[in-house]
């Protein structure tokens, strides 16, 4: 049986939803329509003037390999922090879940890297990580030379990806214990008195009934990695050294706000808009429908 | 944050407007990109302004640093909210010029009845910010120059009397540490491209890019590769291989400076506007000098560039707030002012009557200012050339970026010098003719 409620009146739901409307359209519409438009001109920063150059600004950058190698890179960075906060968080969600001694603290202290704001954490990890003073530095004091992400680019690429990873744990977190505690018990307890030990229970049961969760999050962390990175890399590397960590919601700022070239960094957002307009694509569309266990 | 303090400006703004009984004052606006202490003292000389007159009220506004200064006029200016005076750094120079969005400050004096001695400025200063005919566009307010900075008692550790002159001397000395058990000889930090690229392009005389470091027109080519600074990587990779030139950097934990004045690091280069900053870090038991930059043996010297912002008039405002803006730099160019500023902040007198009065009444013979005047020495060293003058070249910033990269490249990577600076060069080349491109038939003023 469907129930729905109707308005008689036509201007009234208009007005319920007007300042929604208005929000979404002043602060998401109006710039994304700015910054399609200098995306096919070559806007003057100080507004002088604008030439009509067609899709002039993409070709530059499909033309760049600094600009492949960016994108190559920004892919790598959102599959590793993924797999790396995803894989951490669940391990610790199937431990609370087990309602083990000090179950209720956990459930709580996990959650807290979620709350620090990405640059706080990028300072206070920049001392942590660095080679000539921080606490990780110290390995250098027994081989010298082990670690240094001020001068080695896989270092550093690795240090931001930890980072990433490390903040969005908690996230993850939260999602997965919900997931996990929403499966009733009786089918992991008859899994138990079937013989299955935890870790078999984990990947035969519990995983294959979170999946939907699992996807959720997958699309989730992809889209945060290739869009939240910045503040990280901003106050940790500034995308170096040798532009090693310059991934490319990094080189939009830099191209457009560094170096004022507003209609390349215009058109790298468009890209990155489509990439991430994608992704949110193949969740709704696609493959949330299929990973449903019903 | 800065809504917090922008809101206690205006209220406490609002509360000064509502205290004082109604003038026909004009109210102008400042913004600047200079924070914390620097923040303080421009606040002091806006405070005196204000005090000094009675016909303009000057409101200063502090945008925290140069390149959001620069980021929030331009948004100001297109939604037409610009103020009067801002303050806009070398990197940004260039896309002012082209806009036309503002005033030049020749003009600006010269219709308010002014009289200022334009040739006054010390001829390295006013060339930066000059067209390429010679003419101010800009005010210079806050200026500096690169020099080199020495550890006293390591110099004399080794037996060096004096300061090394030139590279070859700063190589002996250096070595000479590093036999005597000092870790850390020199202290280098590629993000410090305009100290050790920059400043040694123009005090060897070479060009960074061909008309005249593009003073002559937005066609300009880069030719890094071709010039004195390829042997002159090629050195600072031998050094840096041999753990003679020390590697100091944020993200590597202790900055160059840092280490310098912790008496860790023997010499680095840095701008002399740190001169007063060193003066008040430096550890106990740190005894250090500056000096110009080392020029290799058998070059002649030319001038250095200058670094740091100059003072721009935007359009679009009414006569009067220009009469404001007039009075505030006449204000500025005292003698006694420019003594202060240049007293309390370590940048340097920018005319040549303000560093005449300073070294006439003493103040470059005693710690903590003696050894400021280097930096006037280096910039005015020779009339500025093609290569001294300064750099006009479109998003410099990137260009800059681009030599930082290049430097780390070759020394944490091993890239051939000569390959990664014909690569360097091939990549300013493409950022300069996007820029052309945007400004497709403008004129250099």
């Amino acid at each position: 049986m469907e129930r729905r409620a109707y308005y008689r009146n036509g201007v009234l739901p208009w007005l319920l939803i007007g300042p929604q409307l208005i929000l979404v359209l002043v602060f998401f519409y109006w710039p994304t329509s700015q910054a399609l438009y200098w995306a096919f001109t070559l806007e003057q920063p100080w507004g002088g003037g604008n030439s009509w150059i067609w899709f002039d600004n993409f070709l530059a950058i499909f033309r760049d390999s600094d600009y492949w190698t960016t994108v190559a890179r920004s892919a790598f960075y959102a599959l590793c922090t993924t797999g790396l906060s995803m894989a951490v968080a669940l391990f610790l969600a199937c431990f609370v879940d087990r309602s083990l001694k000090g179950t209720k603290i956990f459930q709580s202290v996990y959650v807290w890297p979620y709350a620090i704001a990405a640059p706080a954490a990028g300072v206070a990890f920049r001392f942590i990580f660095a080679p000539q003073s921080g606490i990780i530095g110290s390995i250098n004091q027994i081989w010298p030379g082990i670690w240094d992400p001020s001068t080695n680019g896989m270092h550093a690429l690795a240090m931001i990806i930890i980072c990433h990873a490390w903040l969005g744990i908690g996230y993850n977190f939260i999602f997965f214990l919900a997931a996990l505690q929403m499966i009733p018990r009786s089918i992991t307890e008859a899994g138990a008195m079937d013989g299955a030990r935890p870790v078999r229970r984990m990947f035969d049961l519990q995983l294959p009934l979170i999946a939907p969760t699992v996807f959720f999050l997958l699309i989730m962390n992809l889209i945060s990695s290739f869009t939240d990175s910045f503040g990280l890399i901003d106050t940790m590397t500034e995308g170096g050294p040798v532009g090693s960590t310059e991934v490319m919601v990094y080189k939009i700022y830099f191209d457009g706000f560094k170096s004022l070239d507003y209609s390349g960094a215009a058109a790298q957002s468009i890209v990155l808009m489509l990439l991430v307009i994608a992704l949110t694509f193949v969740q709704f569309k696609w493959v949330e429908k299929r990973v449903h266990y019903n | 944050m800065t809504n917090i303090k922008l809101l206690t400006a205006a209220s406490s703004l609002t509360l000064l407007a509502l205290a004082t009984p109604a003038l026909a004052q004009t109210k102008f606006e400042f913004w600047y990109g200079l924070s914390g202490d620097l923040s303080e003292r421009v606040q002091d000389m806006c405070k005196g302004f204000n005090e000094s007159q009675a016909d303009y009220e000057i409101v200063c506004v502090s945008q925290d640093n140069y390149d959001a200064n620069l980021q929030n006029t331009i948004a100001a200016y297109r939604a037409n909210k610009q103020p009067t005076v801002t303050q806009i750094f070398d990197a940004g120079t260039l896309d002012l010029m082209l806009s036309g969005a503002y005033v030049p400050v020749r003009q600006l004096m010269e219709e308010n009845g002014y009289q200022i001695d334009w040739d006054n400025y010390l001829s390295g200063i006013a060339s930066y910010f000059s067209t390429s005919k010679g003419e101010m566009l800009s005010l210079p307010f806050n200026n500096s120059t690169a020099v080199i900075y020495y550890n006293t008692d390591a110099l004399e550790k080794v037996g060096f009397e004096g300061t090394p002159k030139t590279w070859e001397e700063v190589e002996t000395v250096a070595r000479a540490m590093k036999d005597a058990g000092y870790e850390c000889p020199i202290a280098f930090d590629p993000s410090g491209a305009w100290q050790w690229f920059e400043q040694f392009s123009a005090i060897h005389n070479q060009p960074i890019a061909t008309k005249g470091n593009g003073f002559g027109g937005l066609d300009a080519e880069m030719v890094v590769s071709q010039g004195k600074f390829v042997d002159q990587l090629t050195w600072i990779k031998k050094m840096y291989d041999e753990g003679i030139i020390v590697h100091k950097s944020k993200d590597a934990g202790e900055t160059a400076n840092d280490a310098f004045v912790n008496g860790k690091c023997q010499i680095t280069s840095s701008s002399i506007a740190d001169h007063g900053t060193f003066g008040k870090q430096a550890a106990d038991g740190v005894h250090w000098t500056d000096a110009m930059l080392p020029i290799w043996a058998g070059t002649e010297r030319t001038n250095s560039l200058v670094g740091g912002a100059s003072l721009w008039t935007l359009k679009g405002k009414s006569e009067e707030e220009y009469k404001g803006a007039a009075a505030f730099f006449n204000y500025l160019a005292q003698p006694e002012q420019a003594q202060t500023w240049s007293t309390i902040t370590g940048y340097v007198p920018v005319t040549m009557a303000g560093f005449e009065a300073m070294k006439a009444n003493g103040f470059y013979d005693e710690a903590p200012y003696k050894g400021r005047e280097v930096a006037i020495e280096s910039l005015t060293f020779t009339p500025p050339t093609e290569n001294s003058r300064g750099i006009r070249l479109g998003s410099y910033a990137s260009i800059r970026a681009e030599m930082v990269k290049t430097m780390q490249d070759v020394l944490f990577n091993d890239r051939p010098v000569l390959e990664a600076l014909q690569a360097f060069d091939a990549k300013g080349n493409e950022i300069l003719r996007r820029f052309e491109q945007t400004y497709k038939g403008a004129q250099l003023p």
